[in-house]
């Protein structure tokens, strides 16, 4: 647009600027640098060219954990998307109520993410957390620290505990911003519940839902610190997310390289992805 | 003066405003009349200094603007949404553009007071936008976008948002509150009755184009073309196909007329508009037209007829209570008397008062 | 299909009302006929809106009966009322075509496919939407999603009435005249009840065969949009309905006729000496210029193309005159006279007899 506009407004951008800049492109290609070298320390490089790259693709350890981040991020979607929107759909949308509910859902998003990890850890423990021996004195053989299975439904239990709350609110800023007529005129077209929700309110939440589901998408697959505090990624390796599996290979190993292309390709498919769903999601709207 | 010297706006592939040259007088209303979509907007902000005209130039008291900030121009624009700021009173949203420029307490409630006075806001002055009616937040606004003494005040379908009277009552009160100014007034509207009303001049605008420019009155009577007469009807004016030979104005073997003695032999588009066609026979030159009658809508005082003629959709407007069944056929009389006559490349070419 | 009656009907939002303002909607009785167009017509915050609400079942009013035909329907929710309703924001079902649109409250009805079909079809044709019944209904223009609103209501056989709330709001100006004579056009056609609210009078006079005039939470006049334009019960009626609105001038009263700026006013009514606010009413366009009459200096004349206003000043108070086209318009100094039988004496702005309130 050729506005006539003050070019002076510019250099309030500059700082902002100069920050991503230092904060993201700089680190950016200091990963990119390190990708494609060989260290042994003492900062002695050698040029590797794209060896890293393909020793990750090839690794059954990168595929694995690859292989667990999807299951945990598609886990949590399918869990947190219908519960947000279920939950969003049962909260009153005037009076005194609306704002306790509000509070009340806000309230897990508040909590640090690694204080999140460590109130799980302890609560979930079998000998002393509520949980844990709640569920063993019920019968159920429940040990997230040695069984594979109870660690994982540890670790989606407290993703769902903590992020439904995201879906639930933005499903609800979706929902109170349906004009009444829309009601109205379904009553008295005779619709019924499952109608309005299909043919009105889901359509009219798919905005915000697309944005939960991109948000959460992203988060998930990027998560770390939780996990790290609950489970470190265990019993063995049963846990071990990509992130998780990043950081071991970075600083547990310090293999530099390795670690560089990983951060890589692990930022690609994250990239990749966001903008498959994206795409898919708001693909309808353009053909109009 | 405000003027325009060829100025183009284009975005894109697309052309928002083809080559236009205005100059615009203070002392009276300049009104811009056209469809949604015609230009009235972006022309507006391209006088405000909001947009840069892709080419040509705007000059204002004989200086050269183009490109200069709406912030450095002395600019007022009202618009058809009630624009205040919400969480201050009345008398803060009236006094804001005068507290910007550094104006005196005591001079800023003055100023104000008087204003709200014209505007007749002076009891809601301690209350809030939102504790207002529609009415009252556009009076507030345009009392803030003429407190100060602006070179230029704009004003975007100001009244479109309103109740039907409360838009009688401000459209009656408008041009007294310009009356002793010296400021340019741009006032844009869809209506054509609300730009005869306001009288002083009239851009006719049409897909971005000026179609006509002149006085107000004039305008309407006197069509430059077929698409400022169009533009300048409501109803919209009655059109048909028609050719002048030996004497007679033909539509087809059945309705034909004596021609105007200053017309040449041709084919024209005939323009009439709605209130020349009556359902009774007004004079003996009166044209009959075979009409089938789609709705006759009666107002109480006026009765419009919407019918079917030649073809296309026409509608006539007439005093008294003239009751039609739909589908009804019927004939009403035209005067052509009254007519416009456009050559085929829409130049008018016979009608109207000079 | 039915007769709809309102009796004895108010409102009030407060719970104990006690004040003549605490009530949104004061007493009212009206009746209307099956088939027939009405409006609901007046100022913002006149309580059309709380009718219309009482109407379509979303408010249960405080006191009265609604009925239609001889059902009472008074504490019925919406979708028992069998009653459609076009808003002042169209309301279309954005997912679904036009078809399926028009096809949803006959599929909620368990109506079967092959008359949906031929339902669907018929009012597609009547609405203009034929040619769009495969697209998305998101795709259309306001102007095509009200009809699509008005064709939900138009496809049901089981209406009792529709409603529209103020349907030409949102509409581009140059299409609302289009869209409003469709309206009167569909009305005349399918000959269902209609009931139309707005504020706009060339929209409630074009459209209804009755009108029902509000002020303040009080029905003013029920009439013919003829009867409201030539006989105003009230002079917020003669204000309201027409454009410019009915001259109200202040008068006396001497031995039953209206005295104003000195002269006796011939009009169609006569007036007992009774006290209370005593006014004349006289439309602009019953006022002329007269070779003798009443003097007036000319302030202000505007031109609107089909006929000119001309604002005079008589006896302190301003005259607004319509003059037809064509007609001569005096310098400044002029003579009116008001049309007698078009004229009349109003006492604290009700008509003083011919049935009027008092």
């Amino acid at each position: 647009m050729n506005k006539t506009v003050n070019q002076k407004a510019w250099f309030l951008v500059l700082p902002v600027l100069v920050l991503v800049a230092f904060n993201a492109i700089v680190p950016l290609m200091t990963v990119v640098n390190y990708s494609v070298q060989e260290t042994f320390g003492d900062n002695v490089f050698f040029w590797s060219g794209i060896s890293w790259f393909e020793d990750i693709l090839k690794s059954p350890r990168f595929h694995d954990a690859l292989g667990r981040q999807l299951f945990f991020t598609f886990t949590i979607l399918l869990i947190e998307v219908p519960l947000g929107v279920i939950i969003a759909l049962a909260m009153p949308r005037k009076g005194v109520w609306v704002s306790v509910c509000l509070v009340l859902m806000a309230m897990p998003l508040l909590i640090p993410w690694n204080v999140v990890g460590a109130m799980w850890n302890i609560f979930a423990l079998p000998e002393i957390g509520l949980m844990g021996k709640a569920l063993n004195a019920l019968g159920f053989d429940y040990n997230y620290t040695r069984q594979p299975g109870d660690a994982w439904f540890t670790l989606i239990l407290m993703d769902v505990w903590h992020w439904t709350s995201l879906v639930v609110l933005l499903a609800y800023a979706g929902l109170v911003s349906i004009p009444d007529a829309y009601y109205q005129a379904a009553k008295i077209d005779g619709a019924s519940a499952w109608s309005i929700f299909r043919f009105i309110q889901l359509p009219k939440m798919k905005r915000v839902l697309t944005i939960a589901i991109l948000l959460r998408f992203m988060d998930s697959f990027n998560i770390y610190t939780e996990p790290s505090v609950l489970t470190g990624g265990g019993p063995g390796n049963s846990t071990t997310l990509l992130s998780i599996d990043l950081v071991k290979i970075a600083l547990g190993q310090f293999d530099l390289g390795p670690a560089a292309a990983m951060s890589l390709i692990y930022f690609l498919v994250i990239l990749l992805m966001s903008w498959i769903f994206y795409t898919v999601m708001t693909r309808d709207e353009e053909n109009q | 003066m405000l003027e325009l010297r060829e100025v183009t706006k284009r975005v894109g592939a697309d052309t928002h405003i083809h080559p236009t040259s205005l100059v615009f007088e203070p002392g009276h209303f300049n009104t811009l009349l056209g469809t949604t979509l015609a230009g009235k907007t972006t022309l507006m902000q391209l006088m405000a200094g909001l947009e840069r005209p892709t080419s040509g130039s705007v000059h204002f008291r004989g200086q050269d603007v183009t490109g200069v900030p709406v912030q450095k121009r002395n600019v007022s624009m009202v618009y058809q949404q009630f624009i205040n700021y919400p969480n201050m009173t009345v008398f803060e949203n009236i006094a804001s553009p005068l507290r910007v420029g550094g104006v005196a307490k005591s001079e800023i409630g003055r100023r104000v007071g008087e204003m709200a006075e014209l505007m007749k806001i002076s009891a809601m002055l301690d209350r809030r936008p939102s504790e207002l009616s529609g009415g009252q937040q556009q009076r507030t606004a345009m009392a803030r976008a003429l407190v100060k003494d602006s070179d230029l005040v704009l004003l975007d379908e100001p009244l479109a948002n309103l109740d039907f009277k409360l838009r009688e009552e401000l459209r009656d009160e408008l041009p007294k509150l310009f009356a002793e100014r010296d400021c340019v007034v741009v006032y844009a509207t869809t209506e054509p009755g609300e730009a005869l009303l306001l009288g002083g001049k009239t851009v006719a605008l049409s897909e971005g184009c000026v179609v006509d420019f002149g006085n107000t009155g004039s305008i309407y009577r006197r069509p430059g073309n077929i698409t400022s007469a169009r533009v300048f009807s409501e109803p919209p004016i009655n059109t048909v196909a028609v050719s002048k030979k030996s004497g007679k104005v033909m539509i087809n073997d059945d309705v034909s007329w004596p021609a105007p003695k200053a017309l040449a032999d041709g084919d024209y588009t005939v323009a009439i508009r709605a209130h020349h066609i009556r359902p009774a026979r007004q004079d003996k030159a009166n044209v009959e037209i075979p009409a089938s009658v789609k709705v006759a809508e009666i107002s109480g005082s006026e009765t419009m007829i919407h019918f079917d003629a030649f073809g296309s959709d026409w509608v006539s407007l007439s005093h008294g209570v003239h009751p039609f069944d739909a589908g009804a056929r019927t004939k009403l009389h035209a005067d052509f008397s009254k007519a416009y006559y456009f050559s085929r490349d829409g130049q008018l070419a016979h009608g109207g008062e000079a | 299909m039915a007769h709809i009656t309102l009796s004895n009907l108010g409102h009030s939002y407060h719970a104990n009302p006690a004040e003549d303002e605490h009530w949104a909607l004061k007493k009212l009785d009206i009746e209307w006929n099956d088939g027939g167009a009405y409006a609901l017509l007046g100022p913002s915050g006149c309580g059309k809106t709380t009718l219309l609400n009482i109407i379509s079942g979303l408010l249960v009013p405080s006191q009265g009966r609604v009925l239609f035909g001889d059902e009472d329907v008074t504490s019925l929710p919406p979708e028992k009322r069998h009653i459609a309703q076009v808003f002042q924001f169209p309301v279309v079902y954005d997912t679904m075509t036009v078809y399926d649109n028009l096809a949803f409250p006959l599929r909620n009805r368990g109506v079967d496919e092959a008359t949906i079909r031929e339902r669907v079809t018929e009012i597609a044709e009547m609405n203009d939407l034929t040619a769009m019944l495969k697209k998305r209904a998101s795709g259309l223009t306001a102007d095509g999603k009200q009809k699509i609103s008005l064709g939900r209501g138009l496809v049901r056989t089981d209406v009792n009435a529709i409603l529209f709330d103020e349907p030409l709001t949102v509409i581009d100006p140059h299409l609302k005249f289009q869209l409003r004579s469709k309206l009167k056009e569909l009305h005349q056609r399918v000959a269902r009840t209609m009931i139309y609210v707005t504020h706009d009078q060339t929209e409630a006079l074009t459209f209804a065969d009755k009108v029902v005039v509000m002020n303040t939470g009080e029905v003013v006049q029920i009439g013919t949009p003829e009867e409201l334009f030539e006989k105003p019960q009230h002079t917020f009626v003669g204000h309201f309905i027409g454009s410019p609105g009915m001259n109200v001038l202040p008068c006396g009263i001497d031995n039953g006729s209206a005295v104003f700026a000195g002269r006796k006013i011939e009009t169609a009514n006569r007036a007992a000496n009774a006290g209370g606010r005593m006014e004349i009413g006289v439309r602009p366009e019953h006022v002329s210029f007269a070779g003798k009459g009443m003097d007036a200096e000319i302030v202000k004349v505007s031109d609107a193309g089909r006929f000119r206003i001309v604002e005079a000043v008589a006896g302190g108070h301003t005259v607004k005159l319509l003059a037809p086209e064509g007609t001569e318009i005096p310098d400044r100094k002029a003579k009116l006279a008001f049309a007698a039988e078009r004229t009349r004496i109003y006492r604290d702005g009700w008509l003083v007899g011919e049935g009027g309130r008092q």
